[in-house]
């Protein structure tokens, strides 16, 4: 992280991220909240390719931007006049108390928290090495996660057919 | 990076750019070079898909006027090869007119990100050995990622349009491109099965140095991608999510001017860029059996290209519109299991390949041979099996829907 570009990288992707991931709470009209959160997960996309985590980087698009926040668009547009009228909530003092409770743990632990640096630089290729280990040293997680995976479509199929 | 040889052989104009980016890098700081390779490769990727737009639109016109048996374009210009000009010119000059009911941030946002997932694909997509602007050991994955974020900028125009028209299309447009990823992704599959990397540079790398093309190793692996591609860039025959004759003009019903011009351009450029990953992937890129060393490698590329996207303009002349369900049915029943059932194959020869260490000039045509007959006989099976039964479903009058027992919404039980 001693070059400028990086650093210049950082800052502007976390402002993005964090940016971005305020405006999905502040926001009143929920598809706007949900096209935030998409700016969000990329941003998230771009810090992971400054550490050089190059699969981890595409597969947060592929996933969060690509699949989930589709997701989350059809349940809001399933949802009846989820893009107006949301007016104040009885949580708001209680989430706000929780968020600063949690921003605090979280700011306290990375301060006090004895870092260890990198010592080995940049890795080259991470596609190569994460299929190695998912297909040899954890294959048995790997298959259980598939497996469920299956089961969960099975039951949607279950779920709404008609007969 | 790898510079084939010195920067005045402009068969690769990635010589003459690496040469100009080193000098640069003798001299400034350590991020010009970066910036400027950034630059230049963006502004040559877009100057390069302007004038392709320009072209493509008017031999398109031209060959749907010859296969409808009219004219086409013929007034401007020499045959009109100024059409696409005047029509640029009417888009920028035409009132883009905004809905009073609109969201008016995310309607203007959508036309400008919709041409941006096609321009980043372009991005990883080697015109050359030397002449790719980003050389990712991910590649495929990154087409993969990019050809699933497409949606948003149409989900956006559709629901920000504040009209039900845009909404069913963005909808349909939706659900079309979340059903045909996973046949298409399962088709990149069975590349990557046999090259053994991600990385688009060494999947043509593959293909020159075995002296083949994928297609003729993924016969059926090449039908999924280009059918499920023509799903993705939404024209004719599965232009569902703007049929015109059912829903306007779908997700763009309340755009005009340039607004409208930016998805026309959009769509092309993602026309461009499925042809041009047809090309790389399964047509073996920049190179041609040996012709390459005398005929610089992009020609080569752009030769191919232009044929894949062709393949798209004769579709679109050929071929009617599908209706919803018939397509959400094709990519679930058939195009999906024949996906999964490729990949098993080929999994497995490139397992008796290794395994038994088997000469590749003798393996690979047999491998190409049996892919072969394994694609013809499973369309032809699994039409027979989806078909079985069929004719009696079809009505031989007109009848109510509810005399065939279908569910009648409204009326239900």
């Amino acid at each position: 992280m001693e070059d400028v570009g990086s650093i210049v990288a950082f800052w502007v992707l976390s402002v993005i991220t964090v940016g971005a991931a305020l405006m999905v709470v502040a926001v009143r009209n929920l598809i706007h909240a949900v096209l935030f959160l998409i700016l969000s997960f990329i941003g998230v996309a771009g810090l992971y390719l400054t550490l050089s985590a190059d699969f981890v980087a595409i597969a947060q698009i592929l996933i969060y931007a690509g699949a989930i926040s589709v997701l989350i668009l059809f349940a809001v547009m399933l949802t009846p006049r989820a893009a107006r009228d949301n007016a104040e909530t009885f949580l708001q003092v209680p989430g706000l108390v929780l968020a600063a409770l949690v921003a605090v743990t979280m700011g306290a632990i990375a301060l006090v928290t004895d870092w260890s640096e990198a010592t080995s630089g940049p890795m080259s290729e991470t596609a190569e090495a994460i299929g190695e280990a998912l297909l040899d040293k954890y294959v048995l997680p790997f298959e259980i996660a598939s497996v469920v995976l299956l089961a969960a479509m099975v039951g949607a199929i279950v779920l709404v057919r008609e007969d | 990076m790898v510079f084939l040889a010195e920067w005045w052989d402009l068969r690769d104009l990635g010589n003459a750019v690496g040469a100009f980016l080193e000098w640069l890098g003798d001299r400034g700081p350590d991020w010009l070079p970066y910036t400027a390779s950034a630059i230049i490769g963006s502004i040559a990727l877009l100057v390069f898909l302007l004038v392709s737009l320009l072209m493509v639109a008017w031999v398109e016109r031209r060959l749907l006027g010859r296969i409808q048996a009219r004219l086409g374009p013929n007034r401007v210009g020499p045959w009109g090869v100024f059409q696409s000009i005047a029509d640029a010119i009417k888009m920028l000059t035409k009132e883009a007119i905004t809905s009073a009911n609109a969201d008016r941030w995310v309607f203007w946002l959508a036309p400008i990100l919709v041409a941006v997932p096609a321009l980043m694909v372009f991005a990883v997509l080697p015109f050359n050995e030397g002449m790719v602007l980003a050389d990712l050991n991910v590649g495929v994955l990154f087409l993969v990622a990019i050809g699933s974020v497409t949606v948003i900028p149409v989900f956006m125009a559709g629901w920000s349009s504040n009209n039900k028209f845009s909404m069913l299309g963005a909808m349909r447009e939706v659900a079309m491109l979340i059903s045909y990823e996973i046949p298409q992704v399962l088709a990149l599959l069975g590349v990557v099965i046999f090259t053994n990397t991600m990385r688009l540079n060494g999947i043509v790398g593959w293909q020159d140095e075995h002296n083949t093309w994928l297609v003729f190793l993924q016969p059926l692996a090449i039908l999924i991608y280009f059918i499920a591609g023509a799903v993705e860039i939404n024209r004719t025959p599965t232009d569902l999510a703007e049929a015109e004759s059912e829903i306007v003009a779908g997700y763009h019903t309340e755009y005009s001017g340039i607004k409208f011009g930016m998805f026309w351009v959009g769509e092309y450029f993602a026309g461009f860029a499925i042809a041009a990953i047809v090309a790389t992937l399964y047509l073996g890129g920049w190179t041609l059996w040996g012709l390459e060393e005398w005929v610089p490698g992009w020609i080569i590329f752009l030769v191919k290209l232009y044929a894949v996207f062709w393949f798209f303009i004769w579709m679109r002349g050929t071929l009617p519109r599908l209706r919803i369900d018939q397509l959400m049915g094709f990519a679930w029943k058939f195009l999906l299991p024949l996906a999964l059932i490729n990949i098993f194959f080929a999994g497995l020869e490139v397992l008796l390949w290794q395994e038994n260490d088997l000469a590749a000039e003798v393996v690979l045509p047999v491998f190409a041979i049996a892919n072969l007959a394994l694609a013809v006989g499973l369309i032809v099976a699994w039409a027979q099996l989806l078909g079985r039964g069929r004719p009696e479903w079809r009505p031989t009058r007109a009848r109510l829907v509810k005399e065939l027992g279908a569910v009648v919404y409204g009326q239900e039980g």
